[in-house]
């Protein structure tokens, strides 16, 4: 799926990476921890996830995901925005909630990531 | 295709706002070796949740990485508290962390066992009030299997680190 | 629907608080950061998270969820199944993620009327 579309199913705001809205994500993750998005490698996903934090980011880099989605309406301050300029991950805002983002996406195609635990 | 890549970050505690930058500095060498993706994956992940048990919990720190024929090498080695029972910290869902780190999306006591599930060959040391070192190996291929040893544990253990104030 | 609908439906494990397996669900919540669920949590949700400490009954307790999924094949400690059991209030288990099992309760019909 892409992103753009993303952006239209969650009636998103681009925060950052208004550039990257034609990139492919393969599947979507949801959390607010972020411990277990790295349970296993993610390449390509795309994160759900309420905590607006540099550490979003991070994970998001190892990880390898494609893009962030801020749900609940969250919205970065300026700093973790120019963090994830600087490792080139788009972000996107909803007023959606995590529940209803997630069932949105699904509803319209978008997989997740299968791994085995 | 390689010759031997060493690198050394040094990890500060607490520092929240640069945590997780050497990790993506040693994931961004890796890529731009051209290493195959699932190592990569498996490194950086690896590198990160150490380097987040090092600014949570523990002293200052050093984080380094050999790249070489046979794979990956990470060490971690810090001067904090030391993990007082190393098979309860290896468990999930168990953790130390307080309540601001939660906020952060951390300390839900997946770090370690993150690590064992994506590392080649983990070993943790650790000692009340002296530390703790980990070693991770990741193979390039799977008939390269040894055991691992490290070149920063003798400084560890001799609680000489330097560079680690 | 009902928890237990859901439960067989989605052949969740029940891991304490069968009791409550006829609670009435109205919606779905995502989310681990305990201090959001008690903000925007509601009744009648059945709540997908990988916390597994007994804080979670609490925040079912008071906003009156419908019951919690464990998601990422989380298990609950003794502490909560005992707090579960005693609240009516049924954990279940998920091995998998909550992405996939929000879109599907999702597609099912557990959401807000309107949105």
């Amino acid at each position: 799926m892409k992103l753009s579309e993303v952006k239209e199913i969650l009636k998103a705001k681009v925060i950052s990476g208004e550039d990257k809205l034609d990139i492919e994500v393969s599947g979507g993750a949801a959390s607010d921890l972020m411990s277990d998005l790295l349970r296993k490698p993610k390449e390509g996903s795309l994160l759900l996830t309420g905590l607006a934090s540099i550490q979003a980011i991070n994970t998001s880099v190892i990880g390898g995901m494609a893009a962030i989605v801020f749900v609940r309406g969250k919205k970065p301050d300026q700093a973790i925005i120019s963090h994830a300029k600087k490792h080139k991950i788009p972000i996107l805002s909803t007023s959606y909630n995590m529940f209803s983002s997630c069932g949105r996406l699904y509803a319209r195609g978008l997989r997740s990531i299968t791994w085995l635990s | 295709m390689v010759s031997n890549i060493i690198k050394e970050f040094r990890i500060e505690a607490k520092d929240f706002i640069h945590a997780g930058e050497s990790s993506i500095e040693i994931r961004r060498i890796l890529k731009s070796m051209g290493l195959d993706a699932d190592i990569t994956q498996r490194v950086s992940i690896c590198a990160y949740e150490a380097e987040m048990n090092v600014v949570m919990h523990g002293g200052n720190g050093i984080i380094s990485m050999i790249l070489d024929e046979t794979g990956v090498i990470l060490e971690v080695m810090d001067k904090g508290p030391g993990i007082d029972d190393i098979n309860l910290a290896l468990t999930e869902g168990f953790t130390t962390a307080g309540e601001e780190v939660q906020q952060m999306g951390f300390g839900a006591g997946m770090g370690l066992p993150n690590i064992i599930r994506n590392a080649d060959y983990f070993k943790i040391y650790s000692e009340t009030a002296k530390g703790a070192y980990l070693i991770m190996c990741f193979w390039l291929t799977n008939t390269i299997r040894r055991e691992c040893s490290g070149r920063l544990f003798a400084a560890w253990n001799n609680n000489r680190h330097d560079g680690v104030g | 629907m009902k928890v237990r609908d859901i439960q067989s439906e989605f052949n969740l494990e029940i891991a304490a608080g069968s009791k409550g397996l006829d609670r009435e669900v109205t919606d779905g919540y995502c989310g681990d950061l305990l201090s959001d669920v008690m903000a925007n949590a509601g009744p009648g949700d059945i709540w997908l998270t990988m916390q597994s400490h007994q804080n979670i009954l609490a925040v079912a307790v008071l906003k009156e969820l419908a019951a919690i999924v464990l998601v990422n094949g989380h298990r609950p400690d003794e502490d909560t199944k005992a707090r579960a059991d005693k609240e009516g209030i049924p954990v279940l288990l998920s091995p998998g993620s909550s992405y996939p099992l929000a879109g599907r309760l999702f597609a099912a019909g557990i959401k807000k009327k309107q949105e």
